[in-house]
């Protein structure tokens, strides 16, 4: 065990282990109250137009550029690893499918959800650390203005309704990008990219993919609120809720993609099951 | 033979203890604030003083005891309750609070804008006036927080502060970093304030100067951390002129500025 500067002994691992489960059930437990408040204010109120359009603007069409170019990059890297991959067992014609069904499903709405999280949730959790510790906050409470319903709810609000349409973006970016270079450069036939890719995706998973942005938005934009609404004092402390608001934003949505993920595919079990009976009934 | 009038306070701390985690900031304190006087807070930094203001309005509650607006704890009033019966109060933060992202005008109309349907117009009127009252020109509307000075700053912040005709001011270090003519400037501004509307005062000051300009009454605090087991926290209570021939050697250094044995207390701390 060692001793610190001022002579106290460190704790030991079972104590930090300790520490570390209590300090994440807690959080967790503040978590969710958090997110009932921003239900309750949102269900008394929605928020201003005033408040709502600079959200809008800066959250959704601020972030289009860095979703879209980043999404056109995952679509050519996909089309790189995959064309060899592919070609081995001949079927380099079927690459559109394999582009467009991953980043359909999975890789658009994570991307979008990731890149908002750089770009909006720090931002997010920066802002509001910092009108915490220059108490803007206890000013916006004496005059008149509830912290939540004025300053969480429409960036939770505009995060939500955007994340799908920026998904689509990146989706749309990642298959355009994936379609060049594998046309253009790999040599793969645009026909076959295309009526592969059409025969396989269905609506359902598309409809798959932006359901889970909706959950990814909403997490992120409670986190990255919650973290600035509890900055600790000072510019370490601004820093540091930017951090754990992109940090555990990050877990958040690759944890929930996975959650969201298994009932996704077992919905999709149900509907197809259910589909076929009642077709093969008629 | 007039017979003296007897009043209950307006503000009120009974017994109250605020800890900050494992801190304990204020322990065992009762304050009364009356209608009408202007209450000077001093003391050492970290004595609880800018914690007491905020008990006072119900920005931040007690750990134990209870803060009363008139004769209503705080804990009793719902949440709507205490949002609205905070709009009777005006607060001047310490490092003024200006919302960075609005402009000067909408900070100054915030507070209006938010709780009443003004027309623009009538919101330029109120900004013009308040930004008159604490000698602004109406040109400086369009500018950011961020390129005001510090005394432009603590004005533009009590030009909001009294935007919604506040009947409690509260002042956290209004003159904190702003050089002598400015501190002058923010003394008169709050003498002015006094004058021109029945407001109850409560100023948190290091301020020599604003001590002896501003206060009906003076109240000392001194750190929890060196006080013995029983002494009280609140160590002295009286006028301006008292305090300054008060025979408690604390509040004589800390009044006349001496140092007195803090040094030699500092490094063996």
């Amino acid at each position: 065990m060692s001793v610190g500067l001022t002579g106290e002994r460190a704790p030991g691992m079972i104590a930090v282990f300790g520490r570390a489960t209590i300090h994440g059930i807690s959080f967790v437990g503040d978590l969710t109250l958090f997110a009932c408040q921003f239900l309750l204010r949102c269900c008394l109120a929605l928020p201003r137009k005033r408040l709502l359009l600079p959200s809008l603007y800066s959250i959704g069409v601020q972030s289009l550029p860095v979703v879209a170019v980043t999404g056109a990059f995952i679509g050519m890297v996909m089309a790189v690893q995959s064309y060899d991959q592919l070609r081995t067992v001949r079927m380099e014609a079927t690459l559109g499918t394999v582009i467009n069904m991953t980043l359909v499903k999975e890789l658009g709405p994570v991307l979008a959800a990731i890149m908002l999280a750089g770009r909006v949730g720090s931002s997010i959790a920066a802002e509001l650390g910092t009108m915490k510790v220059t108490e803007q906050i206890e000013a916006l409470r004496m005059l008149g203005a509830e912290p939540i319903q004025h300053l969480v709810v429409p960036r939770v609000l505009a995060c939500v309704l955007l994340i799908p349409l920026l998904t689509i973006f990146s989706d749309a970016a990642g298959m355009a990008g994936g379609w060049v270079f594998s046309t253009q450069v790999l040599g793969v036939e645009s026909v076959h990219y295309w009526k592969h890719s059409e025969e396989v995706i269905t609506t359902f998973d598309v409809c798959g993919g932006l359901f889970k942005s909706l959950f990814f938005g909403l997490a992120m934009s409670l986190i990255a609120c919650h973290r600035g609404l509890h900055c600790e004092a000072g510019a370490e402390g601004v820093g540091k809720a930017a951090t754990e608001s992109f940090v555990l934003s990050f877990i958040t949505i690759m944890a929930l993609d996975f959650i969201l993920s298994i009932v996704i595919a077992s919905t999709q079990m149900f509907w197809f099951m259910y589909w076929y009976r009642t077709g093969t009934a008629g | 033979m007039v017979l003296p009038v007897i009043l209950d306070p307006l503000l009120e701390l009974r017994g109250v203890l605020r800890r900050f985690g494992t801190q304990t900031v204020l322990r065992q304190v009762d304050l009364q604030v009356w209608p009408g006087e202007t209450l000077v807070l001093i003391g050492e930094s970290g004595c609880g003083k800018s914690v007491t203001l905020k008990l006072l309005c119900g920005l931040l509650p007690p750990t134990r005891g209870q803060a009363l607006f008139e004769g209503q704890p705080w804990s009793a009033r719902s949440e709507w309750d205490s949002q609205r019966e905070r709009l009777r109060f005006g607060f001047l933060f310490q490092g003024a609070a200006l919302f960075d992202s609005l402009n000067v005008f909408e900070n100054v109309v915030f507070g209006v804008r938010q709780n009443y349907h003004l027309a623009e117009e009538q919101l330029r009127e109120i900004a013009r006036e308040r930004l008159l009252e604490v000698g602004l020109p109406f040109s400086v509307c369009e500018k950011k927080p961020a390129q005001l000075s510090g005394g432009m700053k603590k004005r533009v912040a009590l030009a909001r502060a009294l935007a919604l005709t506040p009947e409690i001011m509260l002042y956290d270090e209004p003159t904190t970093g702003l050089d002598p003519v400015m501190t002058d400037v923010i003394n008169e501004l709050i003498l002015q304030t006094r004058r021109q509307r029945p407001v109850t005062s409560i100023v948190v000051t290091h301020e020599m100067s604003t001590v002896r300009k501003v206060a009906d009454r003076v109240v000392m605090f001194h750190p929890v951390s060196r006080l013995g087991e029983n002494e009280p926290q609140v160590i002295f209570s009286g006028t301006a002129a008292e305090a300054f021939v008060s025979p408690d050697s604390r509040v004589n250094h800390f009044v006349h500025g001496r140092a007195g044995d803090r040094l030699q207390e500092l490094a063996y701390a």
